[in-house]
């Protein structure tokens, strides 16, 4: 927490407790509670790195503990796919060396991360949870990881996901299944599925996901963990594996905004290796944790609440998208309610865009070079035998989908197409963009469903990104706050489910993170208290 | 089908479309740093992007923009914005399973080239794309139906390439050679490519259809991918006209399809179908950003750009006729000097002929040593400095090396890359003779072989040669057979 200064260091695996420091605009007093309570006994990021530079801590015993909890933990949830614990220690201990020689071990020294299976780390096991790279060792660390290892943190090790990111449940997941820390019965959304469940059960401080139709902030609001998507261009895409070139954006998962900040900080910047990568990097780049951005309120900031990913909600996740308006009206922001009907476009140009560039991304598994390989005799048998049996179900429905869509004869009426839509979903951001700084509604029209509940259901499935694709086809940034809870759907319809955790999104234009950060720094310090989740590091 | 290749086609006039893929000389790939390089052992020259590894990104080479700007400038193609595609099928050489290439907005459109013989022949567009890996079929014959198993070299994968589209504008198989040469030698002379068919450095495939002579119409066409060299090309073309002139004499249709030339038999044979053809799915490619090649840029590279093979051949032939070329002999002769002539400008040569001429050497001797000796190894005359292979023929011409020294010293300096003629002439033993010293020598031939001698004077003039070669063997060579001849006749008329 931001108390948790090199002054005060918190000691290494014990709870800090309630934080403290009220934030000057949470002292209207009207809100439920005043300030977050922290899901868990976890540590915050800011606390390790302040810990571990301030020497009061060390890197390898911060990294050890952690190996200890997931080695407990995760067998009950399934976050991990691969737990790398020798080479993360050893890169701890190169942490600890720095300290002890009086080098700056940088400003992430001894934090130990998580990254989604579908970045690559060197020499450790990145398959995308599919069968078709099961064993795949990269020679190569993706442009992000790297970035957070030069900054002293410590990858432990890799999440489950939906295969190659298709999904919103992490069920289509070729290994394991991964249970959600607040129901282990309820999927813990997707695709960066693992690294949320990961990251609200404690096991893990923060963790790196993918987002391309709202694979953060899907299941960072149902785990009740900060989820970022950053403006296209702003995190370097090399080395994560490509699912929709267009749309993918590497972003951070944490317990807190602050975090979310410090993470994001350090993997943003031009990348000479990303064409697409931004070149001339905006002032704010690298400084989004500083009291400037979070501390800053919102008084005067003019918020959109809007309708398209507010109404459609459950009624419950509505409610606590409207408090959380209401909130952000009584510190001073100026709320009011706005319509893109454009937006109604958006899911379907989305399964014809990110299908089409996936069915060519994806088009490089042909057994040839890496990963399975089946099949005997023509090059065409091991190709078409090794992709029949490599892909799940869902990845080979989007490599038909997107096949179709761009194949001679459709080009226009479908790929064609969704691209215009782009374009009129850009010009119906920005006319809102004028009006206001930040837009605000839910990042899922639900909270966690039962695992099992919509396998069967693609269409259903496909609705869950219906809050979150909008901001992806135009480029924008977008995160996801948890704000309380809303009681889950009971099993048959009538009675009442768990209290599960609601995400309210805030959307903002392109390179608008400052903004978009200190709303949801407000947010967060408005934030009803919630129980920590059932799966949790405490009742070790 | 049984084809009379040689007077099938009466009637019938060839309509002809080249599309030309050259590698563009670039230190590295189209998109990442490993090397552009021929003949290394396979698989040295890769990385994670020209393997398509997961989550490797390409970032465009930009002297590869260069390099293809300076040939659509040499074509008086339009240089433009544009966008890269991916152009998407499954081949195991081709490690992404798409290639990355131009499509609807190409770098160079419009354009065109004209022939040494005169005609005008259209460019439609010149653009950039990736290059594949190379598969080797093994066991059977070497091709694919029959091998037992296939090696793929992914060294030339994302090499890359400017694949240059003619309009149909070619007549006849003679045009279509003369094309390729004349672009070939413009790929060359713009610094843009080694354009070597021998080392597939330059590839071409064909669209042909032939008509009624006298009609305007375009008929069904053919393709004829990957012909290999000048030749294959002349007699592909020449057996498909002939094939389908007959296709329609005997009142059928031809039917468009890809077709392979069969080296060994000289014919043309069915690959694929147009049914069979396949459907590319090509989309902008997201990883890449549009090329916006500014007007500076191509102001710069317009300004940079060498003289081309045109006016680089005419200027040599004007060598010729100022000089009064006296000593080429008749309209044959001349020909063949035209031959050689063009033949050095396609390869880059000419600058050493150039540099000779300027130092005083004749256009004839310079033609002569240059298109002889120095053209004999391409590779290593380009990396001649001009200025001293212009002294070594400037010794030739000033008798002090002789032609066969000249050819020895010539060697050494191709051998090394570089050097100085005349230190090199001395290593070799080649010091210049001086005339006296090369009377003293004959005049103690002659003394030691006083019934040769007799022979000679009485009018045996083919002694001369004996004479010599024991001058020769005196003087270990140094001596100039013609100074030999001339002191012998002048002993001769003076005994």
């Amino acid at each position: 927490m931001r108390s948790a200064g090199p002054g005060s260091p918190a000691r290494p695996g014990s709870p800090e407790g309630p934080d403290s420091s009220e934030g000057s605009d949470a002292s209207s007093g009207s809100t439920p509670s005043s300030g977050p309570t922290p899901p868990s006994g976890a540590m915050s990021i800011a606390a390790i790195a302040a810990a571990v530079r301030s020497g009061e801590a060390s890197a390898a015993g911060i990294v050890e503990q952690y190996l200890g909890v997931i080695e407990a933990m995760d067998a009950g949830v399934g976050a991990f796919l691969e737990v790398a614990g020798e080479a993360a220690i050893a890169a701890a201990r190169r942490v600890d060396a720095l300290m002890a020689s009086g080098e700056d071990p940088g400003p992430l020294a001894g934090v130990p991360l998580a990254v989604k299976d579908n970045m690559c780390t060197r020499g450790v096991a990145t398959t995308c949870a599919s069968r078709i790279l099961a064993g795949w060792r990269p020679p190569y660390d993706a442009t992000a990881v790297a970035r957070l290892a030069a900054a002293g943190a410590v990858t432990v090790g890799k999440t489950n996901m939906d295969e190659f990111a298709m999904g919103s449940s992490t069920e289509n997941s070729a290994v394991c299944v991964t249970h959600n820390p607040y129901d282990p019965s309820r999927v813990p959304g997707g695709s960066s599925g693992g690294s949320a469940a990961a990251v609200a059960a404690g096991m893990i401080p923060g963790a790196l996901g993918s987002d391309t139709g709202g694979s953060i902030r899907q299941p960072a609001a149902l785990c009740g963990v900060v989820g970022v998507k950053p403006t296209y261009g702003m995190v370097s895409r090399y080395g994560l594996v490509a699912f929709a070139s267009s749309l993918d954006q590497i972003g951070p998962l944490t317990r807190s905004v602050e975090d979310a900040a410090l993470l994001y900080s350090v993997i943003a910047g031009h990348d000479p290796a990303d064409s697409t990568s931004i070149r001339e990097e905006p002032e704010w780049t690298g400084r989004l944790a500083a009291p400037d951005i979070l501390e800053k309120g919102v008084v005067g900031t003019v918020v959109g609440l809007l309708r398209e990913i507010t109404d459609g909600a459950d009624p419950e996740v509505r409610s606590r998208v409207l408090e959380a308006a209401e909130g952000l009206s009584r510190l001073g922001a100026t709320v009011e309610e706005v319509s893109i009907p454009e937006l109604r476009f958006a899911l379907p140009a989305y399964y014809l865009i990110a299908p089409a560039e996936a069915s060519s991304n994806l088009a490089r598994y042909d057994g040839m070079r890496y990963g399975l390989r089946l099949g005997d005799g023509s090059a065409e048998s091991v190709m078409s035998t090794t992709r029949a049996a490599g892909f799940g179900a869902e990845v080979k429905r989007r490599i038909m989908l997107g096949t179709y869509a761009l194949s001679a004869g459709y080009y226009d009426a479908y790929y064609g197409k969704a691209q215009r839509v782009r374009t009129v979903l850009v010009s119906a951001f920005d006319a809102a963009y004028r009006r206001f700084d930040v837009l605000l509604g839910a990042a899922s029209p639900t909270v966690a469903f039962r695992i099992g509940e919509k396998v069967n259901d693609p269409l259903a499935m496909y609705m869950s990104d219906v809050c979150t694709i909008p901001t992806n086809l135009a480029g924008h940034p977008a995160m996801s706050v948890p704000f309380g809870t809303a009681p889950a759907p009971g099993g048959n319809g009538s009675a009442t489910g768990p209290a599960m955790p609601v995400g309210v999104q805030v959307l903002a234009p392109r390179l608008g993170e400052p903004a978009m950060f200190s709303v949801a720094a407000a947010l967060e310090r408005i934030a009803p208290v919630t129980e920590p989740p059932v799966l949790d590091r405490q009742e070790l | 089908m049984a084809v009379d290749a040689s007077g099938g086609s009466v009637g019938y006039e060839p309509v002809i479309g080249l599309e030309v893929h050259c590698e563009l000389a670039t230190a590295t790939k189209l998109f990442c740093s490993c090397p552009n390089s021929f003949g290394d052992e396979p698989n040295t020259n890769v990385c994670p992007v020209c393997l398509a590894l997961p989550g490797s990104l390409p970032v465009l080479n930009e002297r590869a923009v260069d390099l293809a700007i300076r040939v659509g400038l040499a074509l008086h193609s339009d240089v433009r914005q544009c966008t890269f595609h991916r152009k998407n099928y499954f081949y195991p050489d081709m490690p992404k399973d798409y290639q990355i290439s131009q499509y609807d907005e190409p770098l160079n459109a419009g354009g065109w080239l004209d022939l040494p013989s005169g005609t005008r022949v259209g460019v439609t567009r010149a653009h950039l794309e990736e290059d594949t890996g190379k598969t080797v079929h093994m066991g059977g014959t070497g091709r694919i139906h029959d091998a037992t198993f296939s090696l793929v070299d992914y060294n030339r994968a994302g090499v890359p390439l400017l694949e240059i589209v003619s309009e149909p504008d070619i007549r006849s198989p003679q045009e279509a050679r003369e094309y390729v040469a004349e672009l070939r030698a413009i790929l060359v002379a713009a610094g843009a490519s080694k354009a070597r068919m021998e080392e597939g450095s330059m590839r071409v495939d064909v669209n042909i259809s032939v008509r009624p002579a006298g009609s305007a119409s375009l008929a069904t066409r053919c393709e004829i991918k990957n012909l290999n060299s000048l030749r294959s090309l002349v007699r592909a073309l020449e057996y498909e006209i002939a094939r389908q002139a007959e296709v329609y004499r005997s009142g059928g249709s031809v039917v468009q399809e890809t077709r392979h030339f069969d080296e060994d038999t000289g014919r043309t044979a069915s690959l694929r179908s147009k049914e069979e053809a396949h459907d590319y799915r090509y989309f902008e490619e997201p990883d890449l950003l549009r090329l916006v090649p500014g007007q500076e840029r191509v102001d710069a590279i317009a300004a940079g750009l060498p003289a081309m093979p045109a006016q680089r051949r005419s200027e040599i032939a004007a060598l010729f006729s100022s000089a009064g070329a006296g000593t080429g002999g008749g309209a044959g002769a001349g020909g063949a000097r035209e031959d050689q002539i063009a033949g050095l400008v396609e390869n880059g040569l000419d600058g050493l002929l150039l540099a000779a001429v300027n130092g005083g050497v004749s256009p004839e001797k310079a033609l002569a040593r240059t298109a002889n000796e120095a053209a004999s190894r391409i590779d290593e005359a380009l990396a001649l400095d001009p200025e001293s292979y212009g002294r070594l023929l400037v010794m030739e011409e000033a008798g002090k090396l002789t032609a066969t020294q000249v050819k020895a010293v010539l060697s050494e300096m191709l051998d090394e890359g570089r050097g100085d003629p005349a230190a090199i002439a001395k290593r070799l033993g080649f010091e210049t003779m001086g005339a006296g010293s090369i009377n003293a020598s004959v005049e103690e031939v002659v003394a030691s072989n006083a019934a040769e001698w007799d022979r000679y004077c009485s009018g045996e003039d083919k002694l001369a040669q004996f004479f010599i070669g024991q001058v020769m063997k005196a003087t270990r060579g140094k001596a100039d057979g013609k100074a030999v001849v001339a002191e012998l006749q002048r002993l001769r008329s003076t005994r």
